[in-house]
């Protein structure tokens, strides 16, 4: 296979909460997302009814339910700590279309974008809640119009900005500045790869992907990143691909720092070894290759109750694109709105500090994929 | 017994501490020190254990190794690849005898 070759397709996107222009991006040839399938799994019932039969007699309390397994391990009540993250889901468009996403996104989801309005409902929220990290995710977040003036906004307030960036969208349409323009202003890039070789990445991530994605990580480290300044932070993100669990994240760092220095002269700062949520893409997925019992089993029976204080439901807070609040971008996209004290509604622009320090997290089955083996969450392994 | 090689033997590998529990013990602690990074990655040694399952042809070894493999970081690729070391060992195990025979060969004939 020759270098240059270009496996990747053009896909016009809208620009949705712009002038409504089409903008020109590239990216593996798509699929299309469960939603524009009208697959009956995008329903969260049906995702929840598809879990509840799976028959388990593992974890703490032997019923295969999550807040009886919490109980069980002396936690009767989960509930937040102290607020660190601000996290944002800007949108749920994206130039890819992965197998296992959690989002359901694709360049078929051009509808739900956040507006500007919305935009500044979250930074007002930003100011009240003594969070320290804006976290902003999607979809590509940087489709998204109004991106760079969030990032902007954040960075004035003087708060640490961290983009979840799947790397392809770095080296498509208008978006090629993006890796200096980071630089500048010192934003973290968490970007998935799922392995340092093209095989497994492209089979989870789309056909040229692995190819486009080391191109980006070397624009990222000729901008600066991946070279150990605190500044410039390069985080890889790996989820299995397959149904297995996330092996030892200082162990897999290890291989991929070697493999990708010795095979393509790359540099990267820490890798986060995340397990695959039973849930959208990836539930669709287990279920076609009959692994849904198969997979929730190994997850609950690598139940570990030392993962549940480090939980990300605890320190952090998950905004939706229209500005709907919930415990994490997992129960976002399972329609589990935040419970909240007192009738307060759960939305960014009634944000209230105290409201959220007293509310109770909501969990189902699919909460096993943070809590297994050393836990899991978007900030990586907990235990 | 109805058949041999039941898969669901494999996850009570730990029962065998039944019969002598010192023993159980000393091999699992060792064991799971064995696979621990060391000069080697954990990955490199999932693969040598994945070699070594075919070598011995043991299908626990081949089912616990496989998975053990992927999480450890290994793709097809480079799994099939030990594969085929176990293979060329085994093959010329066999080869290497060869010269056995024809050295006999030579001094048997004229």
């Amino acid at each position: 296979m020759s270098q240059d070759a270009n496996e990747f397709v053009s896909l016009p996107v809208v620009d949705a909460g712009g002038d409504g222009a089409m903008v020109d991006v590239e990216g593996p040839r798509a699929i299309t997302s469960m939603r524009y399938r009208r697959a009956p799994l995008t329903e969260p019932a049906e995702q929840f009814r598809l879990l509840d039969a799976a028959e388990i007699t593992g974890g703490p309390s032997g019923t295969g339910s999550f807040e009886a397994d919490l109980e069980a391990s002396g936690w009767p009540t989960l509930q937040p700590e102290t607020l660190e993250i601000f996290q944002i889901n800007v949108g749920k468009l994206c130039n890819m279309t992965c197998r296992h996403c959690h989002v359901d996104s694709g360049p078929d989801r051009v509808e739900e974008n956040m507006d500007r309005e919305t935009v500044d409902a979250c930074l007002r929220a930003i100011d009240r809640s003594g969070a320290h990290t804006v976290d902003l995710t999607g979809g590509a977040p940087e489709l998204n119009p109004h991106f760079e003036y969030l990032v902007d906004a954040c960075v004035e307030r003087g708060l640490h900005v961290m983009d979840r960036c799947n790397l392809t969208i770095l080296t498509t349409g208008p978006y090629q500045h993006l890796p200096e323009w980071f630089a500048e202003r010192g934003v973290e890039i968490v970007c998935s790869l799922p392995h340092y070789r093209k095989l497994n990445t492209d089979a989870q991530r789309g056909k040229g992907t692995y190819e486009k994605s080391l191109r980006a990580l070397r624009r990222l480290n000729d901008a600066g990143y991946g070279q150990g300044d605190p500044r410039l932070k390069l985080t890889l993100v790996t989820n299995p691909v397959g149904a297995y669990l996330a092996g030892s994240q200082a162990s897999l760092e290890g291989e991929w720092k070697e493999a990708l220095a010795r095979n393509h002269d790359v540099y990267f700062d820490q890798l986060l070894a995340l397990n695959n949520m039973p849930m959208s893409r990836y539930l669709e997925w287990l279920e076609e290759k009959g692994l849904v019992e198969e997979y929730l089993a190994k997850l609950v029976n690598a139940f570990n109750p030392a993962t549940i204080a480090g939980l990300m439901c605890r320190n952090t807070l998950s905004v939706a694109w229209d500005g709907t609040l919930y415990d994490c971008d997992f129960n976002q996209q399972l329609d589990m709105t935040m419970d909240l004290p007192d009738g307060h509604r759960p939305h960014v622009s009634d944000f209230d500090l105290e409201a959220w320090q007293q509310h109770v997290i909501r969990t189902e089955r699919h909460c096993y994929g943070c809590t297994a083996g050393a836990g899991s969450g978007c900030g990586g392994a907990i235990a | 017994m109805s058949t041999y090689f039941k898969p669901d033997q494999l996850d009570r590998f730990g029962e065998i501490e039944e019969g002598n529990k010192e023993l159980a013990d000393a091999f699992f602690s060792y064991y799971g020190k064995v696979f621990e990074d060391g000069a080697l990655t954990a990955r490199e040694k999932s693969l040598i254990a994945l070699a070594v399952a075919h070598a011995v042809q043991c299908p626990y070894c081949i089912d616990a190794y496989t998975t053990d493999s992927l999480e450890k970081g290994a793709d097809l690729e480079q799994m099939t690849e030990a594969v085929h070391v176990a293979t060329a060992i085994r093959g010329g195990a066999s080869l290497v005898h060869g010269i056995q025979m024809l050295d006999q060969v030579k001094e048997t004939m004229m």
